[in-house]
């Protein structure tokens, strides 16, 4: 285990919005997003973050693939450090580290075709010319099972799940090692979920991919996950095996959520039997 | 997975813009008029008439239709349809070439200021404000002082009082665009700034640069007029239809035909071009294409081909429907959305509605009280009984008395359903006051009263607050205090948890099923999460592409459900404590393509 660097390392992570000067005197609003957050995502294995709106888990997972500078601490890519990463250009980060949005036709330009939408990242990020371009889009595709001539097609011209077969394949393309997911499927009907969790899963296999796993649905997280992350308020208050930790949480935090959560077996066996 | 997915291969079959442009007389009136001139204007050099300089001063101010010169001349002699028709073609050119400076140079700023943000944002768009600060023609007129006067100096000042106007347009959509999640992506895919701009965003900018471009034309036009009436833009003997008006002017009473003539043109001009341009905007606009200027009826259009009377199992219900189908108008006919479902609701029961997206569920939902917007919507067929009495026989002002009294709402998204100018304790009370004559402080006291129901800690005081100031589940709780308002018998929820984090959604769970207990209300309830149907509902109806495939108790339907749709859709959802076990069993369902 120790001979691989872990694929994300960050320690001590911190994300401040606001308290900059006014133009008239005066600091605006502070809000502290992510607060002290240290984390490891090993090579290979899904680590979830779970937690509320609000609780930070989407700007820790833009810190991480490079969409936004922490205030402070320190975070390592596949055993490089970030900033170096980034002193390097968008590319290199590009290379490394991928992500997925939550709202798979709101990821898609309206106005390019999908086969646009693909290219981009062969041409920046990988440099292929024109022909190679067009096998490793048919590649892509193959992959996350849409037909070929989804190139020629827009964007609105597919449903959510699609779509967000789509916006994998365009993380894909960049060949990355490591891919942030960002609540993927909480868009998606139930039936459809279930398809792009598969996915993930098929994927992961076949390209080696270790994921960072943003989700707020329990049930979800407990299928796909190795290790489970639970933030509030933007520090991470429990970490711990996903076997493990939904089977005896230890933060009332973790509590709640597990308690909340609806379940199908709750029988309701009590109102049933109600006149 | 088919009842999720709408075939990629059936083509959108709306129609094109062009089309809505030609559907719109008016703006096609103006296009071919626009189109007409401009023909015109551009083969006058070929075309026969008199050179527009030539003076003869024997024959000046001519009536119209003299001998050889069809329109007159003018106090020099000059052939007025010679003038007119090389005065066009300036106006026409200017007009046109001042637009697109101004759309250039503005769209420009609007983007580079929308897109950093910031600082750069700030100075820009300020700079902008001042220049908005002069009025328009006195900037436009110190602009042609400070240049000289002249067509070409005209013309600048013109774009240049213009930029402002394109700026603010599109810096505002692209702010919108530029925390797009496409955005983001492309910045994941290696893009740089610029090309981010002009790859992504400019494309979906485009559309409104055409449509400010379209209705700013004809007033850009009417702005070289202006200039050149006053001397400051087309110089003598150079035609322009400004000019000609500035000269016939001191002949108005003597040969009025000198100056109206060029100014029905401008008149013309203008008019087409606005017309036209209004028509583009239409086509154009994403917004008003979906129909957003229509207004719709206050009941939704019926149009029963059968009025399936109520069952005898549906009597003493207290919602009842029977044979149900609504349908949405197209060009193509009507397309169904609901076809033909019957349930019924008990008092105190709870009758929960799931499907996935586009099932229909939620069309079902608006229909029970006609309200579909409409057109397009329109209701085809079966009946709806509250308390026994049909709903669609009603007349339109009595089905309204019957929203929100008797059945009241509650939809998904409090933050969009509440009127963020009022605080919540005013829209409480505004809901009570609807339906029953009490005072303003009768009716705020009741409000509180109701807030306090739905179990809002301290109610007077956050009846002062503004939606905004609260939390997601307290704003679901204020919609639940307007639902019961008026002491509604039937609720009809449609995925009112499903914006909610899952422990509040837990927390309003609980809430419905106490008051739906303590009240005997019926609760119709809509969603797409079989865990929460699992938490409040007594029995549950499937729905697949606008029917109803499988009803039955709750713990029926979810722990042996009968149909395959049924059967595969429970299968699909994850359960705690299940782990990875979960994908194993998906692994194990029949392939279905097309996901």
């Amino acid at each position: 285990m120790m001979h691989e660097p872990n694929a994300i390392a960050v320690t001590g992570l911190t994300k401040t919005f606001g308290g900059k000067r006014r133009l008239f005197g005066g600091t605006s609003h502070v809000v502290h997003a992510v607060k002290n957050v240290t984390l490891a995502l090993r090579q290979g294995e899904t680590l979830a973050i779970v937690g509320e709106s609000g609780s930070g888990k989407s700007t820790l997972a833009r810190m991480v693939v490079g969409l936004e500078t922490p205030t402070s601490g320190q975070m390592q890519i596949a055993g490089k450090d970030a900033g170096t990463l980034a002193k390097e250009g968008p590319r290199a980060f590009g290379q490394m580290i991928q992500y997925v949005f939550q709202d798979p036709t709101s990821s898609l330009n309206p106005r390019k075709t999908i086969g646009a939408t693909l290219e981009a990242p062969l041409r920046l990020l990988k440099g292929f010319d024109p022909a190679r371009r067009r096998t490793r889009m048919k590649e892509l595709l193959d992959a996350v099972q849409m037909p070929a001539d989804t190139l020629e097609r827009y964007p609105h011209e597919f449903s959510g799940g699609q779509a967000q077969r789509i916006a994998i394949a365009r993380a894909l393309a960049a060949a990355p090692r490591i891919m942030v997911l960002d609540e993927p499927v909480s868009a998606l009907d139930v039936s459809v979920q279930a398809q792009v969790l598969l996915l993930l899963e098929d994927l992961k296999t076949e390209f080696d991919l270790s994921y960072l796993f943003i989700s707020h649905d329990l049930a979800v997280v407990e299928s796909v996950c190795d290790r489970v992350a639970v933030m509030y308020f933007g520090e991470v208050v429990e970490e711990g095996p996903a076997e493990a930790l939904f089977k005896s949480p230890r933060h009332d935090y973790t509590k709640r959520l597990i308690s909340s959560a609806p379940l199908l077996e709750t029988g309701r066996a009590s109102k049933q039997n109600m006149p | 997975m088919s009842a999720t997915t709408t075939p990629a291969s059936q083509k959108s079959r709306r129609p094109t813009a062009w089309q809505l442009l030609m559907n719109n007389r008016l703006a096609a009136a103006g296009f071919y008029i626009i189109a007409a001139l401009v023909v015109l204007v551009v083969a006058a050099p070929i075309l026969p008439i008199d050179n527009p300089d030539t003076i003869d001063l024997a024959g000046r101010l001519q009536p119209i239709l003299s001998d050889g010169h069809l329109l007159g001349t003018d106090h020099l002699g000059r052939d007025i349809l010679a003038r007119l028709i090389w005065g066009s073609r300036v106006s026409l050119a200017v007009g046109l070439s001042a637009s697109l400076i101004a759309a250039f140079f503005g769209s420009l700023i609007g983007l580079v200021a929308g897109y950093a943000g910031g600082r750069a944002d700030n100075i820009m768009m300020r700079g902008i404000d001042m220049l908005m600060a002069f009025p328009y023609i006195l900037l436009a007129l110190a602009i042609v002082a400070v240049l000289g006067p002249g067509l070409m100096n005209a013309l600048y000042a013109i774009a240049v009082v213009n930029i402002p106007f394109f700026a603010r347009n599109i810096r505002g959509i692209t702010v919108g665009l530029a925390h797009r999640e496409f955005v983001d992506a492309a910045r994941l895919s290696g893009k740089s700034h610029t090309s981010i701009v002009l790859t992504e965003i400019l494309p979906n900018v485009l559309p409104i640069i055409v449509i400010t471009m379209s209705t700013t034309v004809g007033w850009m036009i009417l702005e070289t007029a202006g200039l050149s009436f006053l001397g400051l833009g087309a110089q003598p003997p150079q035609a322009d239809l400004g000019s000609m008006l500035g000269e016939g002017r001191s002949l108005l009473f003597t040969a009025p035909s000198v100056s109206i003539i060029p100014g029905v043109m401008v008149f013309i001009i203008v008019m087409s071009i606005n017309l036209l341009g209004d028509g583009v905007r239409d086509a154009l606009d994403p917004r008003l294409r979906a129909g957003a200027l229509n207004r719709p009826l206050p009941v939704t259009r019926i149009d029963r081909a059968d009025r399936s009377e109520t069952s005898a199992a549906g009597k003493g219900a207290a919602l009842s429907v029977e044979n149900l189908q609504t349908g949405f108008e197209s060009t193509q006919g009507t397309m169904p959305a609901v076809k033909g479902i019957s349930f019924a609701v008990q008092k105190g029961e709870c009758l929960g509605l799931i499907g996935e997206s586009g099932s229909g569920k939620s069309v079902t939902a608006l229909s029970l009280l006609g309200l579909v917007a409409s057109p397009p919507g329109v209701i085809t067929g079966g009946s709806v009984a509250i308390d026994g009495r049909d709903i669609f026989s009603m007349h339109d002002t009595e089905i309204a008395s019957y929203r929100g009294s008797r059945v009241a709402y509650i939809f998904q998204d409090p933050l969009t359903t509440l009127h963020p100018l009022f605080t919540v304790g005013e829209q409480v009370a505004e809901a009570v006051r609807a339906h029953q004559q009490v005072s303003r402080n009768e009716a705020h006291a009741k409000a509180v009263a109701l807030l306090d129901t739905v179990r809002i800690p301290d109610p007077a005081k956050r009846a002062a607050a503004y939606p905004h100031e609260l939390s997601g589940g307290q704003r679901q709780r204020v919609g639940i205090a307007m639902a019961l308002a008026n002491d509604p018998d039937i609720i009809i929820a449609d995925e009112p948890t499903t914006a909610l984090d899952v422990t509040v959604q837990a927390e309003i769970l609980r809430l419905l099923q106490a008051l739906r207990q303590e009240r005997g209300l019926a609760l119709l309830f809509i969603t797409h999460d079989f865990g929460v149907v699992a938490e409040i509902c007594d029995r549950v109806a499937v729905m697949r592409h606008g029917e109803i495939v499988e009803t039955g108790k709750t713990a029926d339907i979810l722990g042996n459900p009968q149909h395959p749709y049924t059967q595969r859709l429970i299968a699909c959802v994850p359960r705690l404590g299940q782990g990875k076990a979960f994908l194993e069993g998906l692994r194990q369902l029949p392939k279905v393509e097309g996901v």
